[in-house]
């Protein structure tokens, strides 16, 4: 059974529709990117799938159990984020309260939230104030608050917008253990080449249409061939292209 | 120090001090929530709200404070829609309501030819604060304490990040709501004291000291409260000591620690970086 299937669904938002006809099913321990140009509804999408906003038609539905409040979020830093006062066990905290409706954090969400803090690396940070972190460690804070929110299933908003490369590699190759040991993940991404390297499958959506395939699939279809900026590296391409450039 | 003592052995003293300290505590504590969120305007709208209120209240010879709490109420909830909204400009909103509401106090206030002075709504009076008026203004204070206490965690979270919270299914309307409320309880509460037009500042001061200095959303929290009520005290009497206006004199502490926790944060960035 498929961990979400989305059915002939349409989104977008003031009575607008971006995305019309929208089927396919996520199956659990995916790797989903999901890319296309600024305006083609990955945003809605992804606010769809959390439940932020409503859609318009058809069905999206949960399989393996998955609840609409177990999805684990990270989403894009706001503005106002910039000069709060918290520490990073605060903020980490704060992605417990799906679970247990307490007036007070209980043991076992503290023990949650230190585990998570010591998956993504920033347990020595845990008293540090959050505005006073780099750009890297403030996104492995909000993955720390994401993965207290669930055991399944994570959305990713960007998540390496505005980090340098070092940063982003390290964020991709910890979304990928976490991958690994059995998290789906879905990530909106504009970085197409490390979401083709990363990625299992690629649901790349377009104003009238979409593609959903492996990541392998879409560097042969044509609206993959188009938007990539690099050249597939598998063999046959790579054969293919030097023959095209000798003719 | 024996002009405290003195100060103390007024009853309307006495009862304006457990009034106040409990309205500046109110304050600090969702002053922090309100100038995180960006709706430090808020608070001046509604006590412009307020101010609307009462003076017709008063010039109708009704009770001001069983007017005022609903309209008031009614108004945060319209002005925090207001600002979720992306149609309006949230600022825009407040401005205009307020202002209208200022307008339709003075006009009620002039038609009905009311006895009232106008400064002791606009700039607040202790002399205004009866017995009845101070046990329902503790109740008060005592109910948005205990609230803000059982929703603490939830109110942090919807704070820091209202998206993930509704994404992760915490009821997000239900809190911004019930912050609503209590800003709205605190201001009314807060206005007899304080006065229309100075009530925002205990709001916003405390909470902008303490974020110059703390570096934990619990600790902004505890240190604001402190400074909000030590602040009030120092207030008070000094303006029962030098004669000015108790609003106004304690708005001028609050500036005055303002100013301190600032240059802390200066010297100690400064030392920081060297």
């Amino acid at each position: 059974m498929a961990l979400i299937k989305i059915l002939n669904a349409s989104m977008g938002y003031e009575g607008k529709t971006i995305l019309s006809d929208l089927s396919l099913s996520i199956n659990a321990g995916d790797y989903v990117c999901i890319v296309g140009e600024n305006g083609s509804g990955k945003t809605t999408l992804m606010k769809c799938l959390l439940g932020l906003m409503s859609i318009q038609g058809g069905e999206i539905s949960f399989g393996d159990g998955l609840m609409q409040n177990e999805i684990g979020y990270l989403p894009q830093q706001t503005i106002l984020q910039k000069d709060f006062p918290a520490s990073v066990s605060e903020v980490v905290l704060s992605g417990c309260l799906n679970k247990k409706h307490t007036l007070f954090y209980s043991k076992e969400q503290k023990a949650d939230a230190a585990k998570n803090m010591e998956l993504t690396g920033i347990l020595p940070l845990r008293k540090k104030c959050f505005r006073e972190l780099s750009g890297g460690q403030k996104q492995r804070v909000l993955l720390a608050r994401a993965l207290c929110a669930t055991h399944k299933l994570l959305i990713l908003d960007e998540p390496v917008t505005g980090l340098d490369p070092k940063a982003s590699a390290d964020m991709y190759s910890l979304i990928k253990q976490l991958n690994k040991s059995g998290i789906t993940i879905i990530m909106v991404s504009h970085d197409i080449t490390a979401a083709v390297n990363n990625a299992s499958k690629i649901l790349h959506l377009s104003r009238n249409s979409y593609f959903y395939g492996t990541a392998h699939q879409y560097l042969h279809s044509d609206v993959g061939r188009k938007f990539m900026i690099t050249d597939c590296p598998c063999d046959d391409c790579r054969h293919n292209h030097r023959g095209g450039a000798q003719q | 120090m024996e002009m405290l003592i003195e100060m103390f052995s007024y009853n309307f003293i006495i009862r304006a001090f457990v009034v106040g300290l409990l309205v500046s505590l109110c304050a600090a504590l969702l002053g922090v929530t309100l100038v995180l969120k960006r709706y430090s305007m808020i608070g001046d709208g509604l006590s412009h709200v307020g101010f609307g209120a009462l003076a017709v209240a008063a010039s109708l010879n009704l009770a001001p404070l069983e007017v005022a709490v609903p309209v008031i109420v009614v108004a945060a909830f319209l002005l925090l829609r207001l600002s979720e909204s992306s149609k309006i400009n949230g600022d825009a909103a407040i401005a205009i309501i307020s202002s209208t509401s200022l307008a339709i106090g003075v006009v009620c206030v002039s038609i009905s030819g009311v006895n009232t002075d106008l400064n002791s709504y606009l700039f607040g009076s202790i002399l205004a604060t009866t017995t009845a008026d101070a046990i329902m203004c503790a109740l008060l204070a005592l109910a948005v304490i205990i609230i803000f206490v059982i929703f603490y965690n939830k109110i942090f979270a919807v704070t820091f990040d209202e998206s993930f919270s509704r994404a992760t299914g915490l009821k997000t309307g239900v809190y911004n709501t019930v912050i609503a409320l209590l800003t709205a309880l605190t201001i009314v509460i807060g206005m007899r004291i304080m006065g229309t037009l100075l009530i925002s500042a205990l709001i916003i001061f405390p909470a902008l000291s303490s974020m110059r200095v703390c570096k934990k959303f619990k600790s902004v929290i505890l240190c604001s409260g402190v400074l909000s009520v030590c602040c009030f005290f120092v207030g008070m009497c000094a303006s029962y000591l030098l004669d000015t206006p108790t609003g106004a004199s304690v708005v001028i502490v609050n500036a005055i620690v303002f100013v301190i926790f600032w240059i802390i944060e200066a010297v100690r960035t400064r030392t920081g970086k060297l």
